[in-house]
This record gives C-alpha cells, structure tokens and sequence, in this order.
C-alpha cells in the first residue's frame, strides 16, 4: 500500500515538515542551538539552503536575537533549541516577548513519546514550563497534526496581539513519517478570533470628544509600531489632521518622528516634564497602543484626573485594568486610526487649542533634558547625544540593555522612523541588547546596528560576541561604563540610604582586550575629546566592535517622577538636591 | 501619603467584592484545564469554586464553570483573560445575565444512633436529601441546589455527627430556550 505514498511529496519525516514549513512561511533565518533532542531537525538544516541558521552561544541569545529580528522587520522570529536545559533557557525570552508582544515561534525538541513523564535525561515539562509565558503552546504527539500545528503556531505569533508561541516536538515524532500540508485557512483554532476593525460608533464617540477638546494629548505605545508602518504614517497623519501633541511610551518611540514639531517626548517615570504635564493636565486623553502601565501612570489615583480617554487596543483585557477609560475601541491600530481619520476630517474641524500649546510651551521651557556640560569627564547623557550625531545619515537600528543607559538612550536618541528601536520594556531583561542586535543585524546586513549598552548588562549574554564574529555580524556595542550598576545604585541613593548593596561591579573586565579575544575591535574613550574621533572609528569597521565609553561613574537619570508620585510632582535634574530629593521621596531615608 | 520606600506604586484599591459565576466554553484538548486554573493563580485571582466537564463531545466543547469573587474591575479582567485564550470560544457571566440557574451536587455521610438519627432523616426529608447509602449507624446524603442550601444542610448536619463531606461545585445554566 506504500507504493503510492512513497512518492507523495507530502510524505516526509516530521524533522523535514518542520524545515518545510518554516519555508512555506517565508522565514529565512532561524536562531538556534543544537542538542540531542533536535538532532533530526539540525540533520534537515544540513541539507538545504533555504533557511539560514544561525548559531548563537546560549539558548537566550537565541531567543533575544529573534526577538529583534522580529521587531525590525515586523516578522516574526524563529528559535529553535533542545529539550531541557534548551527549552528553560529560553524561559526569558519568551517572557520577553510576551510582555512586549513580539511575534516568536520557538520549536523545542522533547524527550520521546514514550519517556514523557519519566525523567528521561534532558526532559522537562516545555509546555507546562512555558504555558505562563507563550500566547500559546502545543505538545506535538502524532507526526500527522504536525503541519497543522506548526501553521497555527505562526498564525496565532504573529496575528491579533502579537506574542511567542512553542511548539514541542518529541523526538520520535521528528523521525516518524506522516503527510505535510502547505498553510490553509482550516489550520486555525476555530476558537481564536482575533479583532481587527473598530467599532464604528465607538469611533464616532472619541471623534466627538476630540473635536471639542481643549487639551488633548495623544499617548501612543508599542501597538502601534505593531500594527505596521501604515499605523505610523496615519497616525502622522492624524497628528497632522488635528494639531494635536503628541507623547510615546518607552516600546512607542518612532512611531511619530522625534524631529516633529508636536512631539513632547517619551512620557512616564523618566519621561520629559512637558509630556507628563499634558498627561497630567489634559481633558481629551487619545490612547493608542498602549496599556496604561505602571511606569506610565504613576499613582493610579492621580492619573490625568480631568480627562476623558479613548483607548485603542487590539487585547480587549488592556481595557479597564489598571485606568478606567471613557470611550475604549478595541481592534488593530493602524485600521482604528484610518477611521478615525476618516471620520475625523468628514464631520470635525481642527480644534483651536492655543492656549493649550502655549501651556506647553512654558513646560517645554523648564528644558528638563538638561545636564551641566563637563570637559572632563564624558557625561553619559552628552556620550548619547554625539553617538546620535555620529550617526545621521546612516542606517542605524538601536538596541539596549536594561538601567539607566536604556532611559539616556530613549530620552536623547531621536527616532525618526518605527522598528529603528529594539529594547526590553515590560520586562526589563539585562542582557536584551546585544543578542537583539545580532538578530537585527542579520535581518539588516548592511545597516549600522548599535547596541547602547550597560557595563553590567552587557555581561549577562557577551557570549554571543563569539556568535557575531562567526556570523561577520558587525554589530557595534556601545558601553556606557559607568562601573556601576546605575540604575540600581540610583535608587539605592534615593531610597535606601545611599547604602550601595552590591551595585559595584568589581573587577570590570577589559572590555577592549575582551574584544580582541572574541576577534572583534576594542575602542576606548575615556575623555569628551576622545569620544568623536573613536565614534567614526567605530562606525567605519566592518566588524563587531566593543566599545568602552568611560563615563561619568555617579550620573543619575533624570526628569523622573518618584514612586507613589503623580505626573505632576515631577523631580526635575536642576532641582534634585539632596533636600528636594528626600521630600520627593516621602517614607526614602535620609540621601548623600 | 507614605508608602514604604519602594519603585512601585503600592497603594492597593479597596473597591468591595462581588461574587459572579462564570460559564467558560472551551476546546476540550490537553492541557485546557491547567491554563485556566494557572491563569487564577497566576494572575492572583480567586477561585471558589471550578467544575469541568465535555459538554459535546463531537465537536469536542468542554463547559467551565467558575465562581470567583474580586471588585467589578477584576472581574472584567477575569473575563478578557479567559476570553483571550486561544482555546477558549465564549465567557459568559451567569451573574450579569441574572437568568441563570446555579446547581451543586453534596454528598453528606452523617454518624449517629438513636433521636439524632431521626433528626437528620427528618431534616433531610426537609431538604429533598436523597439517602444513597445507609448502614445502622450512618447516612450518606445526595443534595442537590444552590450552595447555600447545601451550607445550611451541612451547618445542620454537624451536631448530628457529619463525618465528611463531599461537592461537586456549581454548574450553571441560562434559563428559556435559548444556549450560550
Ligand atoms: C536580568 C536582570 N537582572 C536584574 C535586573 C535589575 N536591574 C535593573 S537595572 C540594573 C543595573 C544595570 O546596570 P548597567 O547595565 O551597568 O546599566 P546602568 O544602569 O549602569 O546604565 C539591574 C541590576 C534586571 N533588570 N534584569
Ligand atoms: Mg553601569
């Protein structure tokens, strides 16, 4: 009876249906490392050349990496590990994702069928592992629901609100043989039904409210860069439409050019006063993409206490949970603005909102960005303004790691563009920037991809240097080197008592030898006068490049609002002495 | 306001409690169950009461049925969680519609002898308790209704020498002709 089947080009191992499909879905690179489990999918690998592996050094690597592929190209990243250890270390990423929704399909090897359950050597329970932290998993136990799987697995990443999905797959099941379909509609859940247009009287209501506002604000977050580069252009558009300002979240940033003219800043807890202020004070509140996070908002109970809010959403669970909202439309960003600005510009005028502006402007006026300059020693701040100098006219994509840097970086690198900026925001994973950049990288071969770095961070996952330099993946890594694991030390000072509990980094390696050792480029700045020179330097070679950029060990991040703060009680750089600082901080100890 | 020093916001809402039960229709495939239950934990919400079983078995649906308590701002978060969930096809809240029927099944075993053994036959006749198994110096009651019927049963049962105590936990359904 095998007669027919044998030559059925449908009949294939599940090891081939899976290197099958991830064609069939057009992924051309995947972020993997081997293992016993995997073994038959790595024999596959071998033997074609469609889809390109790339090896990373630790699983984690593997799952940052294609989490920045992802969020620079708007597809989504394949991973591929072993079981066990391979599967629990891509716990981080997947969480990750999940928080930031970014769109990831991870293939884990699992033990075979038969040893589930019994402590077989590399086992672990993947999918209950992993449960918490995917949009979705599957155990794969019969090679002929395996090419149903695997399509489902890449429509749910990558539909409704993005997120990582795992799909385990034994190992007998990769050796057994079964029939593989190519991706058809009837693959899908029928249960998952992802929304994608707003309501159309919901719409109605927030364009009302808009025309008549006073003080409107948009507040724009990570759906929006989600939703696709339509989204960005309409919501430009809209801004245009309207006259209305304009703030984002940390995943927002790009979305609505730095360079425009009702740009306010990035807003929350280290956001710049102006954005804060018109969050604070504003009575038309046009929330899209974003969940009202507790970075964001501050003290709940003070959040923007005269507004109405129109919240846009694709998840209708960000409606309502931590801000009550007036007017929530749930669906896809970019579709939602389009109609709002249809309806917009049919039924509404641009309302006259001078007074407002003017408000801004005074705010604006306080410059809460701003730092004394220093001959010295290089400011942290002023190392970011130069890179972003530095770096106009290129090509450039950005990652970070996670601390203080990450707020220098959002708050002084301008982003004209979305998907120019890759960094961990819900979770705040140490370690996100360098493997992020790699994944860029390869989606980007001939861009300027830097990853503006922590000393402590960059450490978590500097393995993966060995992983660029094999890969030629010029990444550039650019270290903030305060010797210091500032973020923690700043709140230490703020906080506890400027007792600094293990916030020191002793015994720094040498970043510039450390590079060489890798086979990469080491540069140093340790001077302002040093650091443009060794910035051109950096973005001229054609190699992965460490670059140790001495800063100023004792800089703090500012604007910031403190804990238990609303927006409006903002400390401001210039007014955060010692005095000023502990009476923000009611119930922190006595400072420096 | 003081709060300990702290980088989060920690001032928790003290909104009431309302209690609501709700219908879950789910695909019944491996692992359904746990990801509705670690979604309560996982989350911190409450579950008082869960009960689980395929309801067309053709189609493979399965009905969840949980009573859960939390502040109305919970309670919608309880809901678009479950909603979300890739397996999940429907959420409804029995309580909202407030034409639904809300049953428990007890089994309640009673030991005694002599006047508190009459007392706990008469009690049960009382309740519509169903005896399913008797021995001379014990009962094992069948009750069935809402849960607090069953908590009166069982309050009465105690000085009568309840033993033990066995729920199902609430199953619920709309009224009138129409399904979920
Ligand atoms: C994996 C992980 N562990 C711990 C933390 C807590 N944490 C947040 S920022 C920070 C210090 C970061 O230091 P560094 O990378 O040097 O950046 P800096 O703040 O000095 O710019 C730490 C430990 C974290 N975010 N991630
Ligand atoms: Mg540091």
């Amino acid at each position: 009876m095998s007669d027919d089947k044998s030559h059925d080009p449908n009949q294939m191992t599940g090891a081939a249906m899976i290197v099958r499909a991830l064609a069939d879905h057009g992924v051309k690179h995947i972020f993997g490392y081997p293992g016993g489990a995997v073994l038959p999918i790595y024999d596959e690998i071998f033997q074609q050349s469609e889809v390109e592996h790339i090896l990373v050094r630790h699983e984690q690597g593997a799952g940052h990496a294609a989490e920045g592929y992802a969020r620079s190209t708007g597809k989504p990243g394949v991973v591929l590990v072993t079981s066990g250890p391979g599967a629990t270390n891509m716990v981080t990423p997947l969480t990750d994702a999940l928080m930031d929704s970014i769109p990831l399909v991870c293939i884990t090897g699992q033990v075979p069928t038969h040893l589930i359950g019994n402590d077989a050597f590399q086992e672990c329970d993947t999918v209950g592992i992993t449960r918490p932290c995917t949009k979705h998993n599957w155990l794969v136990r019969d090679v002929n629901d395996l090419a149903k799987v695997l399509h489902e697995a890449f429509y749910v990443a990558t539909t409704g609100r993005p997120g990582p999905v795992v799909v385990d797959v034994p190992k007998d099941v990769q050796f057994a043989t079964g029939t593989y379909h190519p991706p058809r509609k009837t693959d899908v859940h029928v249960s998952y039904k992802p929304r994608v247009k707003g309501d159309a009287a919901q719409i109605r209501k927030a364009v009302a409210l808009m025309a008549a506002a006073k003080r409107p604000v948009i507040y724009t977050g990570g759906g929006v860069i989600n939703s696709g580069n339509e989204a960005s252009k309409l919501l430009r558009e809209l801004v245009e439409v309207t006259g209305f300002p304009i703030t984002s979240t940390l995943m927002g940033l790009g979305a609505y050019p730095a360079s425009g003219k009702n740009w306010l800043g990035m807003l929350g807890m280290h956001g710049t006063y102006e954005a804060n202020m018109a969050m604070h004070d504003c009575d038309v509140m046009l929330c899209i993409g974003a969940r009202f996070d507790d970075r964001i908002t501050g003290r709940t109970d003070a959040f923007s206490p005269g507004s109405k809010k129109i919240h846009i959403d694709i998840d209708p669970s960000s409606i309502n949970k931590n801000i009550r909202v007036d007017v929530p439309i749930i669906g896809d960003a970019g579709n939602i603005i389009g109609d709002l600005l249809h309806v917009f510009k049919a039924e509404a005028k641009k309302p006259k909102i001078d007074p407002w502006w003017f408000e801004i402007g005074r705010w604006r006026a306080r410059n809460s960005l701003a730092y004394k300059k220093n001959n010295d020693v290089i400011l942290p701040q002023f190392a970011i303004q130069r890179l972003f100098e530095a770096t106009r006219g290129h090509d450039t994509y950005i990652t970070t790691e996670v601390g203080q840097h990450q707020m220098w970086a959002a708050q002084f690198f301008g982003f004209e563009e979305p998907h120019r900026w890759m960094t961990s925001g819900g979770l705040g994973t140490m370690g996100y920037g360098l493997p992020a950049a790699l994944g860029v990288q390869v989606a980007h071969r001939d861009s300027l991809v830097i990853d503006i770095a922590g000393d402590a961070s960059v450490q978590m996952t500097m393995q993966e240097m060995s992983c660029a330099v094999q890969h030629e993946l010029p990444i550039k890594i650019f270290i903030l080197n305060n010797q210091y694991m500032g973020m923690v030390r700043q709140w230490q000072q703020l906080l506890h008592g400027n007792r600094l509990s293990h916030s020191y980094t002793e015994a720094m390696p040498d970043f510039v030898k450390l590079a060489e050792a890798y086979g990469a480029v080491g540069l140093q700045a340790l001077k302002p006068d040093d650091l443009d020179g060794a910035l051109q330097e950096m973005i001229k070679v054609k190699k992965p490049v460490l670059f140790d950029c001495r800063v100023a060990a004792l800089e703090n991040c500012f604007p910031m609002i403190p804990s238990g703060k609303a927006h409006n009680e903002m400390l401001l750089p210039a007014e955060a002495n010692d005095d000023a600082t502990a009476a923000a901080f009611a119930g922190g100890k006595a400072l420096v | 306001m003081n709060q300990p020093a702290s980088a989060y916001f920690m001032e928790e809402r003290h909104d009431p409690n309302e209690t609501h039960t709700l219908s879950v229709l789910v695909a019944n495939e491996p692992g359904v169950l746990a990801r509705v239950i670690g979604l309560f934990s996982g989350r911190g919400y409450n579950i008082e009461s869960l009960t689980v079983s395929e309801t067309e078995s053709l189609k493979h649906v399965s009905r969840i049925t949980i009573v859960t308590t939390g502040t109305p701002m919970v309670i919608q978060q309880i809901k678009h969680q479950l909603d979300r969930m890739i397996p999940v096809y429907q959420v409804v809240d029995m309580t909202l519609t407030g034409r639904s029927i809300e049953r428990e099944l007890g089994m309640v075993k009673v030991k005694g002898a002599g006047d508190q053994r009459i007392e706990a036959m008469r009690l049960a006749e009382v309740f519509r308790a169903r005896v399913v198994d008797a021995t001379n110096e014990s009962f094992v009651f069948e009750i069935t209704g809402s849960t607090s019927k069953i908590n009166q049963f069982i309050d009465l049962m105690r000085p009568l020498g309840l033993v033990e105590v066995s729920r199902t936990g609430v199953a619920a359904i709309g009224r009138g002709p129409d399904g979920m």
